[in-house]
């Protein structure tokens, strides 16, 4: 397993796109931290965001992953072009002829998306920890330490995006148009969303029935991992009470959600290996 | 003879094209094979065979004796298919130490390697700068760094000037001379009468012939003859010789092929006792080119 992650970060470190645009990515991964500068002071409105709350422990794990799993678009071009230029280059090719078995050829870069996930929960586990301890209002352990699915599920979520990323990359064996076969699919289980509202329109319980069949479904399965934190605000949420609305949302980490995208994880990767055996190079 | 390779018919189709029919042959330890075939014959698809990247329909490969599976024996194969591929962004030495990762091994033997393919003083430039000819230096350097057991090349001088294809048939006969096996797939037949022992020829995916080359077809040899005048009478004594068989003529020179032996001091002789005085005469065995060509015309 170390052999195969090593001759992958070989490939990669030698390559300055792929660097530059890792770099770019745990750069924005600690500018979290900059949220904490939002400071509005125009004369009687007051504004902090780091005071509202958005850093204690411990909804900032929620908050932080949730943030971070949106800069995940910059490592997706890592991996992408990471298996598209395989093809472009030829080099799985001549890996291939050199004594890499095409198992062992998914699997590194399998291990390599294993490796940039685990590396960012935890970058997203050291910043959050150190803003809380800045920010939080509650610093007891226990309570620092609670929630702490938010960062299981940040994991599973770019582990599956990923391999998703992967997948498409073998398929389509180009970096650019593999990013838009991804949006192509991003829109197919929007439109698809749209038709289930509109065939259950009649039934009571419309979002119930659909989210219930969207759940299966990548893209659904990775949004659902981890909510948005936004509404679940303490601030957000009064304001919400003022007017009459009622949250009974759940914001936990649904273990339905993680099982799902572990397994859509496995078939995008089967996938991928199959594709590769079949094909001649 | 350790056998490192052996092919049992082995069969790939392309819809309904026939790439591959039937081939069967082996590689024995220590010989140099040529692999001759026109364009399109299936040299490539059946070398794509053995090294794993393309898959056969049906048939049979066992590396080794069958010690091995197929991507284990790859390590210890040395081999480069049509176009060097590496990657670009990657320096020389770069490209080498991934490989020797790939297989394995440690990275002291790519100072060595490149030297032998004289591209160490340009160990630490791009890929991508490199000419044709030092890309196709680079793969051969990569195939040699884990010393193989067996090289194989695949059109190694294709598309390169005169003086790269020289550079590297000096490479690959020196290669030779160290008694690494080779196998090399070509369509030129001089390159491979150059530096091969053993000949494997295909065409259309079925095999016409393997074996020394030397002995591809069963001849007695030919005579060049040349004379200043008289050609006419001299063509005649020789169709009147009952060893020769078949009287060509190209350009100013007479090619009389034998039937039976017979020595140059002979038909000189005969030639010189009916007034006929040669300016030119030379026996020799046909060319590989002709050998081929009769092949593939008979069959």
């Amino acid at each position: 397993m170390l052999r195969l992650l090593t001759i992958e970060f070989h490939k990669l470190k030698h390559n300055t796109a792929s660097k530059v645009l890792s770099i770019i990515y745990f750069g924005l991964l600690t500018s979290i931290a900059l949220i904490a500068a939002i400071k509005f002071d125009i004369g009687p409105i007051k504004f902090h965001l780091a005071e509202m709350g958005i850093f204690n422990f411990p909804y900032i794990w929620h908050f932080n992953t949730y943030i971070a799993s949106i800069l995940k678009f910059f490592l997706l071009l890592v991996i992408v072009s990471m298996m598209a230029n395989e093809y472009s280059y030829k080099t799985l090719k001549q890996n291939l002829i050199d004594g890499l078995s095409k198992k062992e050829f998914i699997l590194s870069k399998f291990y390599t998306v294993i490796a940039f996930a685990l590396a960012s929960t935890l970058f997203v586990f050291v910043v959050s920890l150190i803003l809380g301890f800045i920010y939080s209002d509650y610093n007891e352990l226990a309570i620092v330490f609670s929630d702490l699915q938010y960062l299981l599920a940040f994991f599973i979520k770019l582990v599956g995006f990923f391999s998703m990323g992967l997948f498409f990359g073998i398929l389509v064996k180009r970096s650019a148009f593999a990013v838009g076969a991804m949006v192509v699919w991003l829109i197919i289980e929007s439109m698809f969303k749209g038709y289930l509202f509109w065939s259950f329109r009649g039934a009571d319980k419309t979002t119930e029935s659909v989210n219930n069949i969207m759940q299966f479904l990548p893209f659904e399965a990775m949004t659902n991992l981890i909510k948005e934190p936004f509404s679940r605000l303490g601030a957000v949420k009064s304001v919400a009470n003022q007017i009459g609305e009622n949250f009974t949302k759940s914001y936990d980490v649904s273990i339905l959600s993680i099982i799902i995208v572990a397994i859509w994880t496995f078939i995008f990767i089967y996938l991928s290996f199959a594709l590769l055996k079949k094909r001649d190079l | 003879m350790e056998t490192i390779l052996s092919l049992k018919n082995l069969d790939k189709k392309y819809g309904k094209v026939h790439a591959v029919n039937n081939l069967s042959f082996d590689i024995e330890k220590g010989n140099v094979y040529g692999i001759l075939g026109p364009n399109g014959s299936g040299k490539s698809t059946t070398l794509g065979i053995i090294l794993n990247v393309v898959n056969k329909t049906s048939g049979d490969f066992s590396w080794f004796n069958g010690q091995f599976t197929t991507h284990q024996a790859l390590k210890k194969v040395g081999a480069i298919i049509e176009r060097p591929n590496f990657y670009p962004y990657m320096t020389a030495s770069q490209n080498l130490a991934l490989i020797c990762k790939i297989k394995g091994i440690t990275t002291d033997k790519i100072d060595e390697k490149l030297k032998v393919v004289n591209l160490f003083d340009r160990k630490d430039s791009k890929f991508k700068t490199y000419s044709l000819g030092m890309k196709q230096r680079l793969a051969i350097a990569s195939a040699l760094l884990n010393d193989p057991e067996i090289l194989i090349l695949d059109e190694p001088t294709n598309g390169l000037d005169p003086q790269g294809i020289h550079e590297i048939r000096q490479i690959i006969k020196s290669i030779a001379a160290n008694g690494t096996t080779i196998l090399l797939a070509s369509h030129l037949l001089d390159e491979v009468e150059k530096v091969c022992s053993h000949v494997v020829v295909i065409r259309k995916g079925v095999k016409l012939y393997s074996g020394r080359v030397d002995e591809m077809t069963a001849s007695n040899g030919l005579f060049e003859l040349k004379v200043e005048t008289n050609e006419e009478e001299l063509v005649s004594l020789l169709e009147k010789h009952k060893a020769i068989g078949k009287i060509a003529k190209d350009h100013k020179t007479i090619i009389a092929t034998l039937i039976s032996p017979l020595s140059a001091t002979e038909i000189n002789k005969f030639l010189f006792e009916n007034g006929i005085v040669l300016s030119h005469l030379v026996k020799r065995k046909p060319s590989l080119e002709q050998q081929f060509l009769d092949l593939t015309n008979n069959n």
